[in-house]
């Protein structure tokens, strides 16, 4: 059993101080009272405790790329980070396009025990984009949510045969990397300002935008549900907000760092602020801040990628694209979302639940939910350094950061426990 | 450690002073004699890691004529043809004994980063489309020997000034110099953002009798879909230095190129070789302007 004492608690009412009594997987009493005999107690005073945060995109690179990251460093960067699950995204090596490979991997990361990890599939074949992948059995095997993650579905007739074929299957997305190659190639900062002064080649903002337009133009055409993944631009929000207007079932997700940073951070040309999407203008970046508060984006979503030191101390445009954001996003989050705790839990917890169809997670905090839970404390302030991902390929190390968590809780269990105060 | 990595933010007493510097050991060569011992002792290499003549030649020139000794890397007879990094390649030169490293490379800010991993002054001598630093500066000093001043002088830029590393130089640093700059080519190849705020024509006609100067640039003949316009006769009859244009520029005008130049295509035969054209002084300005950029790094080491 688990005492809880003193935190502002995130309930269906909002917040309240209160005690909150853990027992075995589920928030058994709330409100203060006696601790009971044998329970650890966590003094939580000046914290929040609310669901335990859901990340919709992480690279595991596990398998193929493990000196990147591994289930575990993974299942550790994201525990030290507040999140109690994450979707691991399918372009791993061999990718995973099918059931035995997405069991494989949540099997090993069930066996940890840290986090749930819940795999995306691949939507094409080897994530080729030429044929349908194996989406009957991943499904069987619990995936929800398909996509080709690090590629758009460039054939648009495959694309509308796959979402199609997937309203058959209650709960099952689509959720699209939205890039057209053909206006992308070569690019890898955005088009404007750095890309001109610098003379590297830019990544227009019209080659998620096509896509984007595309695919809810499919999504309008089949019924299909539709996630569309990191997007990044103002025309890109506008889009979505007029496909909500007019009820199309469609979702997006934004990253902390296009909230955070802009195209201005990366004039250094530090590989560390390079990914795709690249980071945009400042009114891009107003744009993406103004539709996370108005619900047109649904979720933050880190786009964890990591890469090694080595990986990284490379030229600009030699340089893999990704960053990592476990650690950093509820940080990031929390100030962005200027300390509105509704706001922050479901952005960052309920709608991501829901889009991956977790029912474990995301839930208020209150007697009977499931005890997937994290402890933030928004006045204690650190420097991002010595991650617990085997990657620190993060545009936020060094910066000192506001808000911290200080615990993680999955199924009733403390999986991680900040730093004390000194 | 003070290299040259970029003009921008260079200020114009500093560029001044490099352009006075270079007339200074442009007079020293001038005689028999033939340069100064300034680096004597000191190892210049110059890792080119895309092809290069004139420029690597002006650089070793630049650096015998300051007594300095010339370490020459290629990369088509070395170890990265093994596989070997470009870090590690930059690390074993620097083990080899040298002082100062004047690189090309096919990708921005490679010099900064190797004067980052080195801890050596390094010059950069052209980085992807970033910068051509030198270049930029022996065309200023072209310009200035030329017309005595550099202040109000109209010079206009044609071609793919998007994808050029001399006229990127150029930007930051001609209108730092009193320069008025116009870039003229089509929409697909200027830059597409313009924070030196420079003028932008996309017709050559519309201003070939108004300025004193036309630097034309190379045409990349990429073809397919990556091209900025559909044909080569499409871009000559648009941007292409005639001689029926050639006629039309102001009686003092000059024509500069930094080379290699497509005969017939951005430029005619007249253009190069007859009296307005200054592209042969454009390369032989490059080696004081050079042998000053490695003085000023040598000293600031």
């Amino acid at each position: 059993m688990i005492y809880v004492r003193g935190a502002r608690v995130w309930g269906p009412a909002g917040l309240t101080e209160t005690d909150v009594v853990i027992d075995s997987d589920r928030v058994a009493e709330i409100g203060a009272r006696d601790v009971p005999a044998g329970a650890r107690v966590i003094e939580a005073s000046g914290a929040i405790l609310g669901p335990g945060l859901v990340d919709l995109h992480v690279h595991l690179r596990d398998p193929g790329q493990t000196w990147k990251e591994d289930i575990a460093s993974a299942s550790m960067a994201a525990v030290a980070g507040g999140f109690t699950a994450i979707v691991a995204m399918p372009n791993t090596d061999p990718p995973m396009d099918n059931a035995k490979t997405v069991n494989a991997v949540m099997e090993r990361a069930a066996a940890l025990g840290l986090v749930d990890i819940v795999a995306a599939g691949a939507l094409t074949m080897g994530r080729e984009g030429l044929e349908m992948a194996d989406l009957d059995s991943m499904y069987e095997a619990g995936v929800r949510l398909f996509t080709d993650d690090g590629d758009t579905v460039a054939d648009s007739g495959l694309l509308r045969r796959i979402m199609t074929y997937l309203r058959d299957f209650p709960g099952a997305v689509v959720a699209e990397h939205a890039e057209e190659v053909t206006l992308s190639r070569g690019g890898h900062v955005n088009e404007g300002i750095v890309s001109a002064s610098r003379g590297i080649v830019g990544l227009p903002a019209v080659a998620e935008e096509v896509v984007v337009a595309r695919d809810l133009a499919l999504a309008d055409d089949t019924g299909a549900r539709i996630h569309i993944q990191h997007v990044s631009t103002r025309r890109s929000v506008d889009l979505m907000r007029e496909a909500k207007r007019r009820g199309l079932a469609v979702t997006c997700e934004v990253t902390p760092h296009h909230l955070a940073l802009d195209e201005s951070a990366v004039a250094s040309l530090d590989p560390n602020f390079k990914m795709y999407p690249p980071l945009r203008t400042a009114a891009d970046r107003e744009a993406l801040v103004e539709a996370l508060e108005d619900g047109t984006v649904d979720a933050i979503a880190t786009d964890h990628a990591p890469h090694t030191v080595a990986e990284k101390d490379v030229p600009f445009e030699e340089a893999p694209r990704g960053v990592i954001g476990l650690e950093t996003a509820a940080s990031v989050g929390w100030a962005i979302l200027k300390g509105d705790a509704d706001l922050f839990f479901e952005r960052m917890s309920v709608s991501p639940a829901r889009i991956a169809g977790l029912e474990r997670h995301g839930q208020p905090v209150e007697r009977g939910s499931v005890a997937n839970l994290v402890l933030f404390d928004p006045s204690r302030s650190w420097l991002p350094s010595g991650f617990h991902s085997k990657s620190a390929n993060s545009p936020f190390a060094g910066a000192e950061l506001k808000g911290m968590v200080v615990a993680t809780i999955h199924n009733g269990s403390v999986v991680y426990e900040g730093p004390t105060d000194e | 450690m003070s290299g040259l990595l970029t003009l921008r933010g260079i200020s114009r007493s500093q560029l001044e002073e490099l352009l006075d510097d270079a007339e200074r050991h442009g007079k020293l060569i001038e005689g028999r004699d033939k340069g100064s011992s300034e680096l004597r002792g000191a190892t210049v290499t110059t890792a080119f890691f895309e092809p290069s003549t004139r420029t690597r030649l002006s650089f070793e020139k630049a650096a015998f004529h300051l007594g300095a000794h010339v370490m020459t890397f290629s990369p088509e007879s070395s170890s990265l043809e093994k596989g070997e990094s470009l870090r590690d390649t930059l690390l074993t030169l620097t083990a080899l004994g040298t002082d100062l490293f004047v690189i090309r490379h096919k990708d921005v800010g490679v010099p900064s980063i190797a004067q980052r991993w080195t801890g050596l002054p390094v010059i950069n001598g052209g980085d992807g489309r970033g910068e051509h630093p030198t270049q930029t500066l022996a065309d200023a000093l072209t310009l200035r020997k030329h017309f005595g001043a550099l202040e109000g002088l109209k010079v206009g830029i044609v071609g793919d000034i998007a994808n050029s590393r001399v006229a990127r130089g150029h930007l930051w640093a001609f209108p730092t110099l009193g320069i008025d700059l116009t870039l003229i080519g089509p929409r697909t190849l200027l830059p597409t953002a313009n924070p030196w705020g420079a003028r932008i024509e996309v017709e050559l006609d519309s201003v070939i009798e108004k300025v004193d100067v036309l630097y034309m640039l190379r045409v990349q003949r990429e073809r397919g879909a990556g091209a900025g316009f559909p044909s080569i006769p499409a871009y000559v009859s648009r941007f292409g230095l005639t001689e029926a244009r050639l006629a039309r520029m102001q009686p003092s005008a000059v024509v500069l190129h930094p080379g290699p130049v497509n005969r017939g295509v951005e430029v005619c035969d007249a253009a190069v070789d007859g009296r307005r054209s200054l592209v042969l002084e454009q390369v032989a300005n490059g080696i004081p302007v050079r042998m000053a950029v490695l003085a000023a790094a040598m000293r600031a080491e």
